[in-house]
């Protein structure tokens, strides 16, 4: 009898990873693309382009350092908010909620993810940045006006502005992901901590947190990696002015939104070079981030199978 | 036969209007137009991926010497940017060169300052700090109004200079139109400029402004043709339109153009492009109004009847 025949197995195993070349090849296209379209302003600013902060199109001066603080200060506004926010939904979702309240909960936080960004910038001008204006920031400038982060004139649109709704648009995928992990601790370690006598907060903390801190921080990462590229909502609130202002009331600006806004109408072949070494920069910080995020992940030391499924 | 053309927004509307008139006129021709920003208009066509391009700048020397052959630029429409604001009860302002220099360099801070309340002797206008809106997108609008900034003040000249975008001295960037609108709307005390059309469209106060001559003129249709007709044009029709003389002509307004070779590569595409640009000069003119934009005045369509005569194909 003839063995049978392998060529299924074969011809899946090449076709697969044709498939996973095919992201890595993207990957390198890009960034050599950005490499080669970004030349003439890499050579022209060197190393000044990170370290300056004038961005003058008319006398054709670039510098792009209030857009590396302005993505990485939103960023980290929108998880300081989201995170917590997260995490805490989706501890609610696998372990307190009554089952019947759930899937609808789940569904509607989903739906949150299916917002088109500019229909939430716009949401954010009419809407959010008003009442922003109106109620939380200047409450938070009375009372917290000693701290330099909630002092100056109140305008709206703002960094914090920009922060807060990053925060909204990275909510949904750090809660769904970080409900499938904490549904992957497996019941064991549950009923192990009650068995100890444990109440329900600590079970929480010890047995499912602790247990999934790991699958957590990705969850987390992945937010991030969004967090840093979001740009029509962003744009749209966060005011738009290449400043490093200490306040969070300030307008700022951050490096996606550069493109977006001034892409299509750059003439000039430095101009679009600078907007070029721009993305360049921001692919840059999104690989970065990655590796610390990678770096960290590996010096933690439990693992779980829901964190190998999130790496 | 398809011509396709790449370029300016602003226009966008009475191109895609024209387009679609035309095919009455001429059924053999259709038209496909990218609106994807002035910018990216001067791109294609230099790389001549397209048939005509379309901008609301006139080229710089340094882009048109980049082009395989000679250029001609034919200017269409022309239309406002307005001062609009946000101020207890929007009374209609007055502004003049200066105020408005002053405002946008971030001298002038307060809505009492002096040279506002000075023009505005009706209006009652609070101690309240000024917010100055501007686009953070590259636009034609935002050429517009720094072209005229820099005409009427040697500091904005000096500093910040006329481009689709620019290092702004003070103020808040919105996007888009809709975004500059948004944010005066809901900001107190704010200040920007917007297209006069989505002024009007939005239903938003805005100012009259001194012309050279001296005169507060509102901005409408009729006086951006009369600063078309006083304007300063040029046999390449590279011409700004911002502070023109005359007492009738609004001061900050800009023309839109479309680009096209004056060496046409394919003839038979060639005739028939040339053929929609005299329908467009002669007859598109007419449908302008009505999509609030400026006509060219008589005096500017003949001459640029004459120039599109001169595309060989």
């Amino acid at each position: 009898m003839a063995p049978p025949s392998r060529f299924g197995d074969k011809a899946f195993h090449w076709l697969t990873l044709v498939m996973a070349m095919v992201v890595v090849v993207l990957v390198i296209l890009t960034g050599w693309q950005l490499w080669r379209g970004s030349s003439l302003a890499v050579e022209k600013f060197g190393f000044h382009f990170l370290a300056t902060s004038t961005w003058d199109p008319v006398a054709e001066q670039f510098g792009a350092l209030p857009f590396i603080y302005g993505t990485l200060v939103s960023s980290l506004i929108a998880l300081l908010i989201a995170v917590p926010l997260s995490i805490a939904t989706a501890v609610y979702l696998t372990e307190l909620a009554p089952f019947w309240i759930r899937q609808p909960l789940v569904s509607l936080i989903e739906m949150l993810a299916a917002i088109p960004s500019v229909i939430l910038g716009l949401w954010g001008i009419f809407v959010m940045v008003p009442w922003l204006r109106d109620y939380p920031f200047p409450f938070l400038k009375r009372y917290f006006g000693w701290i330099p982060l909630f002092t100056g004139p109140i305008y709206g649109p703002c960094m914090f502005a920009g922060g807060i709704i990053i925060a909204i648009m990275i909510l949904p995928i750090i809660t769904s992901i970080s409900r499938e992990i904490l549904r992957s601790v497996p019941d064991l370690q549950r009923e192990a901590a009650y068995g100890l006598g444990a109440t329900r907060w600590e079970v929480t903390r010890i047995a499912v947190l602790s247990y999934a801190r790991k699958g957590l921080f990705g969850a987390v990462i992945l937010g991030l990696g969004r967090a840093l590229g979001e740009t029509m909502a962003v744009t749209m609130v966060i005011g738009n002015t290449p400043q490093i202002a200490a306040s969070l009331f300030k307008p700022g600006y951050t490096l996606a939104s550069v493109i977006a806004n001034e892409f299509t109408e750059a003439t000039t072949d430095i101009y679009l070079g600078a907007l070029f070494e721009i993305g360049l920069v921001l692919f840059g910080i999104t690989i970065l981030v990655n590796l610390i995020a990678q770096f960290l992940l590996k010096t933690m030391t439990t693992t779980t199978s829901a964190t190998r499924a999130v790496q | 036969m398809m011509i396709n053309g790449a370029g300016a927004t602003f226009p966008y509307p009475i191109y895609s209007k024209w387009f679609d008139a035309y095919t009455k006129v001429d059924p053999s021709v259709r038209f496909n137009y990218q609106s994807i920003g002035s910018g990216g208009g001067q791109k294609q066509v230099l790389a001549q991926t397209v048939d005509f391009g379309a901008s609301d700048g006139p080229m710089s020397d340094d882009n048109l010497a980049k082009a395989p052959g000679k250029l001609l630029h034919i200017p269409t429409v022309a239309g406002a940017d307005v001062v609009a604001y946000n101020v207890p009860g929007n009374p209609k302002l007055k502004f003049d060169a200066d105020t408005i220099a002053g405002i946008f360099l971030g001298q002038i801070k307060k809505w009492n300052d002096p040279k506002i309340t000075a023009l505005n002797p009706g209006a009652k206008l609070p101690d309240q700090e000024i917010v100055v809106v501007h686009r953070s997108d590259g636009s034609g609008t935002t050429y517009i109004w720094t072209d005229y900034l820099s005409k009427i003040s040697l500091e904005w000249k000096t500093k910040v200079g006329t481009n689709t975008s620019v290092n702004w001295p003070a103020g808040i960037g919105g996007k888009g139109n809709e975004g500059v609108a948004g944010q005066i709307k809901q900001t107190p005390g704010a200040i920007g400029y917007v297209e006069l059309i989505y002024a009007i469209q939005n239903k938003m106060p805005y100012a009259d402004v001194k012309n050279s001559a001296g005169e507060f003129v509102t901005p409408t249709l009729e006086s951006i043709t009369a600063a078309l007709a006083t304007a300063e044009i040029p046999d390449d029709f590279r011409f700004s339109m911002t502070n023109a003389p005359g007492k009738d002509a609004y001061p900050i307004c800009g023309a839109t153009w479309l680009l096209v070779y004056e060496q046409q590569k394919d003839p038979a595409k060639g005739k028939k492009l040339v053929e929609f640009l005299k329908w467009a000069v002669k007859d598109g003119e007419k449908m302008a109004k009505d999509l609030n934009y400026a006509p060219l005045p008589e005096t500017v369509q003949q001459r640029v009847l004459k120039r599109i005569d001169e595309i060989k194909t």
